[in-house]
């Protein structure tokens, strides 16, 4: 997974590159909590468009996230969801609370 | 081989959730012999996946043990079995509903069975405490164009 900081936007986009399951998610969570208190932003976006597997690990993933930005103040979004990614995100009701958003 | 189905394949791997891809991937393989589209084999890779996590997390609580896998083809039908030695469910019921989890503190969301449940046809739950768990799941691919199929194959035998 890569990220970028952009800093007059405070928006910290993370680039999620891995299969998201219980394997992997623990690499996810420890590099995207890392970067968020490293940067503090506003705003974070996970990027799907390079995520070609995900199962409910990736619901935990999310919700643990929103939890952590909520507690600094930071809205969080995700781009680029594919539909088999989207059906699993819209089963947990989560996206009421971590809208999609563009992101090119 | 036994008449009742068309196919069969049996792996069983250690309970390391390092083998979690290792096995979605193979039922994967397995199944693509019925010609599934990318959305039923995404599907069929996401069900295996929460079945084997469950096992190896739930099951064996991470120690470890043997998670097995059997999966057959009865013409446009994949069953496949999930089974591990683990501690097994107690309250199988309960563990099906959504965003029930016996982990809440490890940022587990408790929609493993509801995902089964609604990316397979049928999804059945034996398990024993002490014993071990099963998980039978069924999913029908659907053949495209199958009435063409056998409309063109009636006037050929005709």
């Amino acid at each position: 997974m890569e990220s970028y900081f952009n800093q007059d936007e405070k928006l910290l986009v993370f680039k999620v590159s891995e299969e998201i399951d219980d394997y992997k998610v623990p690499e996810i969570r420890r590099k995207a909590d890392y970067e968020i208190q490293r940067y503090m932003p506003k705003k974070i976006i996970f990027d799907f468009n390079n995520v070609t597997f995900m199962d409910s690990a990736g619901i935990g993933l999310i919700i643990g996230r929103y939890k952590f930005a909520n507690l600094i103040g930071a809205t969080l979004e995700l781009a680029n969801l594919t539909s088999s990614i989207r059906k699993i995100f819209e089963m947990s009701g989560i996206l009421r609370l971590v809208p999609e958003t563009e992101l090119i | 081989m036994n008449k009742s189905f068309d196919n069969e394949m049996k792996v069983e791997f250690v309970s390391k959730s390092s083998n979690e891809s290792f096995a979605r991937i193979t039922v994967a393989a397995f199944a693509a012999q019925l010609d599934p589209t990318v959305e039923e084999l995404s599907d069929i890779k996401t069900a295996v996946s929460e079945a084997v996590t469950n096992s190896i997390i739930h099951g064996y609580e991470n120690k470890i043990g043997i998670v097995k896998i059997i999966a057959k083809l009865e013409g446009q039908k994949l069953i496949i079995e999930i089974s591990d030695k683990g501690k097994g469910i107690e309250d199988v019921e309960m563990a099906k509903e959504p965003l029930y989890t016996t982990k809440p503190n490890l940022e587990r969301s408790g929609m493993g069975f509801t995902i089964m449940e609604s990316f397979m046809d049928s999804v059945e739950i034996e398990s024993i405490l002490g014993l071990g768990t099963k998980i039978k799941m069924t999913k029908t691919i659907k053949k495209p164009n199958l009435e063409e199929y056998e409309k063109d194959f009636t006037m050929v035998t005709k």
